[in-house]
Order: C-alpha cells, then sequence, then structure tokens
C-alpha cells in the first residue's frame, strides 16, 4: 500500500481532466496493477489457495514457478510436454506428462467417486495437451480406520475408469496416517501420454477471430458435490459430468487442423480458463450468455446460492479455442460424439480489450468476467 | 427458467430504457441512489448501466451488511471466535472482511474455527452435534437478515439448547439514509428503496424522505428488469413533480411488512444507543442488541469482548464509497493496493460491496468491447 501511494509524482500539477478520461487513467493504472509478478502476502495458507481462483494463481507463481522455474513448465500448461533423447526425433511423438492430488468431499457422489475422478482428471489433462493418454500412476495417502470395502470400490472404479480411457496403471504408492491427519482418502494420480509430431496446442496460441467451444452443458460437478454434501437443504436431479475426454479429442483434433488451445474446465471453471487466454495471449476474450449451455438444475441451484456457473466446475467438459474459420466444423466434430452432443460455441477472441474477459449478458448489457477470488466451493475435486 | 427469464427480457429492457431515456430534461442530470447491495451486484452483474441516458447517474448506497461492519466488530469476534471451545459461525461474505489483523480466513490458518454457514439455523445444528463446544453465531445484516437471527435464538430457547449465542452485529437501514440525506456532500433526486429489507420493516418508514426531504423513493426488486422499472418510476415522478413513495415489489413486499418478522425481532432484540457504522461513525439507534430476556444467548454478556474501536486505514475512502460521494474508481487505492484478493476495505470484499461489484463487473471501458458478439447462439 505504502508502495503504491510512495510511487506516484508528488507534486506535479494536476489537470482535472473529464469523467471518461479519469476513468480510463484507473483503468490502465489496474491493468498495470494487474501485471505486476504477483506477490504472497499471506503469511499462512487459507482455503483460498486451493480454489483455482486469483490466490492459487498468485501461489503457483509466488511460490511453485519461482522455486522450479524452467522453461517446460513455465507455459503452466495442463501437462508438460517433455524433449527426450531418442523420442520426438525424426518427426515421431513426444511425451506428455501430468500429476493431479484428488481430496473431493464427500468420496462417493451421484456420478462418480473420488476414483473415477482421480483418472479422468489425469487423463483429461493429457488429452487436452493433445496427447494419447498411456500410462498411470497412482498414489494412496489413507486415513487409519478407513473402510477397506469403500477403497475397494474406489479401486474398482478406477479400474474400469482407466480401461475405458485405454490407460493402464502401471505404478503406484500408499501411505497410512493417523485417524484424524486426514480425511478418509486422498490420491494423486500422474499421467504420460504421447503426443502426435505437428500436434502443438497452448492458449497462447489464441487469436483475434477465434471461435471458443465448449463441448456440453457447464458447472454439472461442481454443484453435484454440492448438493451431495448435503448442507444446503437443496435438492435437485443433477449428476457430476465425470468422463474421459481423450476420444473426444481425438476426434475433434481429427477433423479440425486449426484447433489452437484445449483446456478441461476443473477448478475455477469456464471462466478461469477463458482468463487465462486473455493473459497469455495478450488478446480479449468475448462470450454471450445466452450461448453458454448450462442445465436448468444447476442454473436453478447456483442462481439460489448466488454463484455464477461460469466458476463452477466440470469434469468431463472442454474448452476449445479454434480458427473462426473452422468453427463450425469444430462444433460438428464435438457434437458427433456422445460426450459433445450437446457442445456449443460460447464466443469468440478479441483483439479488444486485452487481457480482458467480457460477457453480453443475456438481459442485454456487458460485464467482466474476472477470475474467481475467495473459494465458495472448497473440495471439489 | 421460470421465475427468472422473465425479469431479464431484453426486449423488455429496450422498450423501458427508451421511455426513461423520453424523460430526461434536456442539460439535467439526474442522480438516484440505489440504497441496497443487492441491486448494485445486480446493475453490474447484468450490465444495466449500458440502457441508461448519459444523464442519469446511479450513486451506490450504504445498503451492504459486510461493508458497514467496522474493523473493531471483525477483531472482536475472531477475539470471541479465540476462546477455549469456540466454533464460530458466520455467512460467507464474512469470511474475508479484513479486521486489524487479517480476516476470518486468516484466523482460520492461525488455529480458530469459524464456520460458513448458510442459514443460522445450520449454527443450532452444530451446536447439538457438537455438545461439548460453544457455538457463536457471528450475526450481521439489516433489518433483511435481523428475523432469521431471532427465530434462531427463540427456537434454542424453546429448544434448551445452552451452547449457542449470539454476536450481535445487526443494523437498522433508516438512519443510514437519514445520515445520508443530512449529508451536505451529496444532492441526490431519488431513491431506489432496499426491495430485501422492505418485505420486512414494509413501506412506510421511508415515508418522511418523500414528506420532509421532497425526493421519491421506489421499493425495488433484485432483477434487472426491476430495477430498470422503478427507475423508470422514479424519472416519471420527477418528470410529474412527485415525491412518493411507490412500490415496484409488490409481488413480494407487503406495504405494512411483515408483522411475524417483526414481532420476532422485537421480542428478542433492541435497539443500541449508538453503534459504529464503517465509514460513516457512529450512528444513533441505529443497531440491534440482544434483548435483556435472551441474555443466555448474548455472546456480548457469556464472553468478555474487547469492544477496542480501531480506526479504519488512513488510505480506505469506503466511507465516501458507501455514503455515494466517491465513485469506486476514485477511491485513490482503488484496484491498486485495495483489490477483490487484498481488500483493504470492506466495500471491496462483499459481492455487494460497489467497489467488488465495480472491479470484477464494471472495470472496462465498454467502447473497446465490440458492439455486437458476431455468433449465433448455438445452444442445443
Amino acid at each position: 500500500m505504502t508502495q503504491q501511494l510512495a510511487s506516484t509524482p508528488p507534486s506535479r500539477p494536476r489537470r482535472v481532466l473529464p469523467t471518461g478520461e479519469r476513468e480510463q487513467q484507473v483503468l490502465d493504472r489496474i491493468e498495470r496493477a494487474r501485471r505486476r509478478r504477483p506477490k504472497l502476502r499471506e503469511e499462512r495458507i487459507t482455503m483460498s489457495h486451493g480454489a483455482g481462483g486469483k490466490a492459487t494463481h498468485t501461489l503457483i507463481e509466488a511460490i511453485f514457478l519461482d522455486a522450479f522455474r524452467n522453461p517446460l513448465l513455465e507455459p503452466l500448461e495442463d501437462a508438460a510436454r517433455l524433449p527426450m533423447k531418442g523420442v520426438g526425433e525424426a518427426g515421431g511423438a513426444t511425451v506428455a506428462l501430468t500429476t493431479d492430488s484428488f481430496v473431493v468431499s464427500p468420496l462417493f457422489f451421484p456420478g462418480g467417486n473420488i476414483g473415477d475422478l482421480a483418472v479422468n482428471g489425469t487423463v483429461n489433462d493429457l488429452a487436452v495437451a493433445g496427447a494419447t493418454p498411456m500410462y498411470l500412476s497412482a498414489g494412496f495417502i489413507l486415513e487409519e480406520g478407513f473402510p477397506v470395502a469403500d477403497l475397494t470400490r474406489i479401486a474398482e472404479s478406477m479400474r474400469d475408469a482407466a480401461a475405458a480411457a485405454g490407460v493402464a496403471v502401471v505404478t503406484g504408492d500408499t501411505k497410512v496416517v493417523e485417524k484424524g491427519k486426514a480425511d478418509g482418502c486422498y490420491i494423486n494420480t500422474a499421467g504420460v501420454g504421447a503426443v502426435a509430431a505437428g500436434v502443438d496446442l497452448g492458449v497462447a496460441n489464441a487469436r483475434p477471430g477465434d471461435k471458443i467451444l465448449v463441448s456440453g452443458p457447464i458447472g454439472d460437478h461442481g454443484v453435484t458435490i454440492m448438493l451431495a454434501r448435503g448442507e444446503l437443504d437443496i435438492e435437485a436431479d443433477v449428476e457430476s459430468d465425470t468422463a474421459p475426454l481423450a476420444e473426444l479429442v481425438a476426434s475433434l483434433l481429427g477433423a479440425v487442423p486449426g484447433v489452437r488451445a484445449l483446456r478441461d474446465a476443473t477448478r475455477g471453471g469456464v471462466a478461469t480458463i477463458l482468463n487465462e487466454i486473455a493473459k497469455a495471449a495478450d488478446v480479449g476474450v468475448l462470450i454471450s450468455e445466452n450461448a453458454i449451455p448450462v442445465r436448468d438444475q444447476v442454473r436453478g441451484a447456483a442462481e439460489l446460492l448466488g454463484i455464477d456457473p461460469l466458476y463452477v466446475a466440470c469434469e468431463g467438459r472442454l474448452v476449445a479455442v479454434v480458427d473462426g474459420d473452422q468453427a463450425a466444423q469444430a462444433l460438428a466434430a464435438l457434437r458427433a460424439h456422445p460426450l459433445g452432443a450437446q457442445a456449443a460455441i460460447i464466443g469468440e477472441v478479441t483483439a479488444e480489450p486485452v487481457g480482458l474477459v467480457t460477457i453480453k449478458t443475456a438481459f442485454g448489457g456487458t460485464r467482466i468476467v474476472d477470475l474467481l477470488v475467495g473459494d465458495p466451493l472448497p473440495r471439489i475435486c | 427458467m421460470r421465475f427468472v427469464d422473465e425479469f431479464r427480457d431484453a426486449d423488455k429492457a429496450h422498450a423501458l430504457a427508451a421511455r426513461i431515456a423520453a424523460l430526461c430534461e434536456p442539460g439535467r442530470q439526474y442522480k438516484l441512489m440505489e440504497v441496497c447491495g443487492g441491486h448494485t451486484h445486480t446493475i453490474y452483474k447484468h450490465g444495466l448501466e449500458d440502457y441508461l441516458p448519459e444523464s442519469i447517474t446511479l450513486v451506490h448506497g450504504p445498503g451492504c451488511p459486510v461493508c458497514v461492519i467496522p474493523m473493531g466488530r471483525v477483531d472482536d469476534a475472531i477475539h470471541l471466535a479465540s476462546q477455549p471451545d469456540v466454533i464460530m459461525t458466520s455467512f460467507g461474505d464474512m469470511m474475508r472482511v479484513p479486521g486489524s489483523n487479517g480476516a476470518f480466513f486468516d484466523a482460520n490458518a492461525r488455529g480458530t474455527t469459524i464456520k460458513m454457514v448458510y442459514s443460522p439455523l445450520d449454527s443450532l445444528k452444530i451446536a447439538l452435534a457438537n455438545p461439548d463446544k460453544r457455538v457463536v453465531f457471528m450475526a450481521i445484516g439489516f433489518e433483511t437478515t435481523a428475523p432469521s437471527t431471532a427465530m434462531t435464538v427463540l427456537r434454542a430457547r424453546a429448544q434448551g439448547i445452552k451452547n449457542f449465542s449470539v454476536f450481535c452485529n445487526h443494523v437498522t437501514i433508516i438512519p443510514a439514509i437519514k445520515a445520508i440525506l443530512d449529508s451536505p456532500d451529496l444532492r441526490l433526486d431519488g431513491f431506489i428503496g432496499p426491495g430485501h429489507v422492505s418485505t420486512v420493516i414494509g413501506c412506510r418508514p421511508y415515508e418522511f424522505i418523500a414528506r420532509s426531504y421532497g425526493k421519491p423513493v421506489v421499493v425495488a426488486g433484485f432483477e434487472p428488469l426491476d430495477i430498470l422499472q422503478s427507475i423508470y418510476m422514479l424519472m416519471l415522478q420527477l418528470h410529474e413533480g412527485r415525491s412518493e413513495v411507490e412500490n415496484q415489489y409488490a409481488r413480494v413486499v407487503p406495504w405494512n411488512g411483515n408483522p411475524v418478522a417483526l414481532k420476532a425481532i422485537g421480542e428478542t432484540m433492541e435497539l443500541r444507543p449508538y453503534f459504529e457504522w464503517r465509514g460513516l461513525g457512529f450512528i444513533s439507534h441505529s443497531a440491534l442488541k440482544m434483548r435483556e430476556a435472551c441474555a443466555d444467548f448474548d455472546a456480548e454478556l457469556l464472553f468478555d469482548v474487547p469492544g477496542v474501536r480501531v480506526a479504519d486505514p488512513k488510505a480506505c475512502q469506503c466511507g465516501e464509497v458507501l455514503k455515494g460521494v466517491l465513485k469506486p474508481w476514485e477511491c485513490k487505492v482503488f484496484g491498486t493496493a485495495c483489490t477483490p484478493e487484498t481488500p483493504i476495505g470492506t466495500c471491496m470484499v462483499s459481492p455487494e460491496g460497489a467497489c467488488a461489484a465495480y472491479y470484477n463487473y464494471g472495470r472496462l471501458n465498454r467502447q473497446r468491447v465490440p458492439e455486437a458478439i458476431s455468433i449465433e447462439p448455438s445452444r442445443p
């Protein structure tokens, strides 16, 4: 705070500007402030740091990126692409690696459990990097007293999800902690996949004129988990959308050469991904509220809870940035697959305003869609 | 979706906007205050200002329950939560409100247990499930939420629940409106009246605004068309030279309020002689405390509350924003030192706070956004 004030020139004669110009000056100043390297101010970790919004970004950039900085990590994509001697040379495939931890509460919920979530989450992180998922690791942290029957159910779900995604769990680890030191069962998975030659996906590739698509209704998973906790006395006929996206991605990439980037819309929801696009590619993103598919049950629950479905996690939906000329083709390719049957074009990449996501509301107004602050939905994955 | 989409109809909005524009007298500027933070949120979330002519300015008022809680009360709450065996419960909005040593989130990271609840009644469930703990509900809000606190206390008494109490921070809206009307800094033309508060207190308490101050009041609902229609009703009153209290939100707000809710408040709470409002200072008879008959549920009596007054940070201009004297972006620290993730003032914390609403939704130069989006709605 004091730094801010001190950096203002002390005694320049002040020109009185008309309101519009003064407001624009403030907006410019804010954009400069937002572009500065984020600084972690908290002395301790709070739940916000795990919510996938601004605090998570700050934590990753200030602590982890700072400590581990290297060119493979820096793009902060869902999976890293690894140069390896003898692999990927002479036009062959390269290797993609990703990892993800799962702490969802409750462990079992309509549409799935922590087990299929752990497999699908990692499979999807590979798929949206353009990789064919191949091998997974699975690490378990179990709490003393956890029922073996539940663990069996979880393992069976993982087996089935792995089979459906065409991957094998080839290595693993198990730790048990004292009662009260964990909440039942946490799972970490890591995955390895192969990226075909010539595939180069990344949100930094987005350019003005591109279209933005989602592969189906958004927010199902997050709302399901929230209702499954039973704290809200709301019931709705909605279940998690957890699903492996590798096949859907393969058919999209096969049909449309102009796919620039793919992301699976997990924590932080679609809004977070759109912000990552705007920031990474120095472009604007403009979406239309009327075009975004949201189930009525999800919209209703979100409306009651005062949350925006754009920020609610999905576990089986992807966001695609596609060359504008090939958007119709991409839409058709997505809709041809059962997991993309309700895909929609929701917006476009624009030249201005740089770094901002804006939405045309159903009411007919315009507003910003910013990164999420705070944590309305802890431990959804 | 029924009961939502019909109040967000863009065609009806265009028609209303044209009628509003037609009522503007050339050369005259209009300043209308939406008292309630819920309205501020709707206005920004739906981009409602796109429909208003430049001569109409919406001024954001003090009706944001979280925004008016002074730092000292946040510190007091954290002190309460730090007592042995205490579980504090609070609405989610409160979790990030900064005290002099951090917010509830930070206190939890240091070891307190402050849980988010959606209803005060959830606190009773927690109290029953944890008989060896003392559950303290951090009660905030205007007359909108006071009845649910009152009902919770009445239920706790009926069920004989002994390990539950209320840290009461309920405030009342009329003294705040009066403080604004008496403030020399601001000239307003009319008020968009708070809809939720009015479901409890009705429309009569606003009559002095129309009668003594000559300003029209229209009690409004919370969907964007509600607000646009109430702006039209205010403009019509101004055009016809009337100043009356009108009820746009008649589908929910009874003219005389909700007698059951008022009775519950009256049974459990009474006015404090004075209460500190963040940025506005002490306002007499502007807040509620537990009645003596409910002393068993009054955390301020059951615990030792320090009650230390903490001055707002110097740079923070929340008071000026709450009074509508400054627009959010006119505050010196807006968006640079004070942002939603690192708020200095409360207006940047609550989704109903004017600064948070402007920062999260309104922070853009509309001229730089393409007029139309070139996609056909492709929703299957």
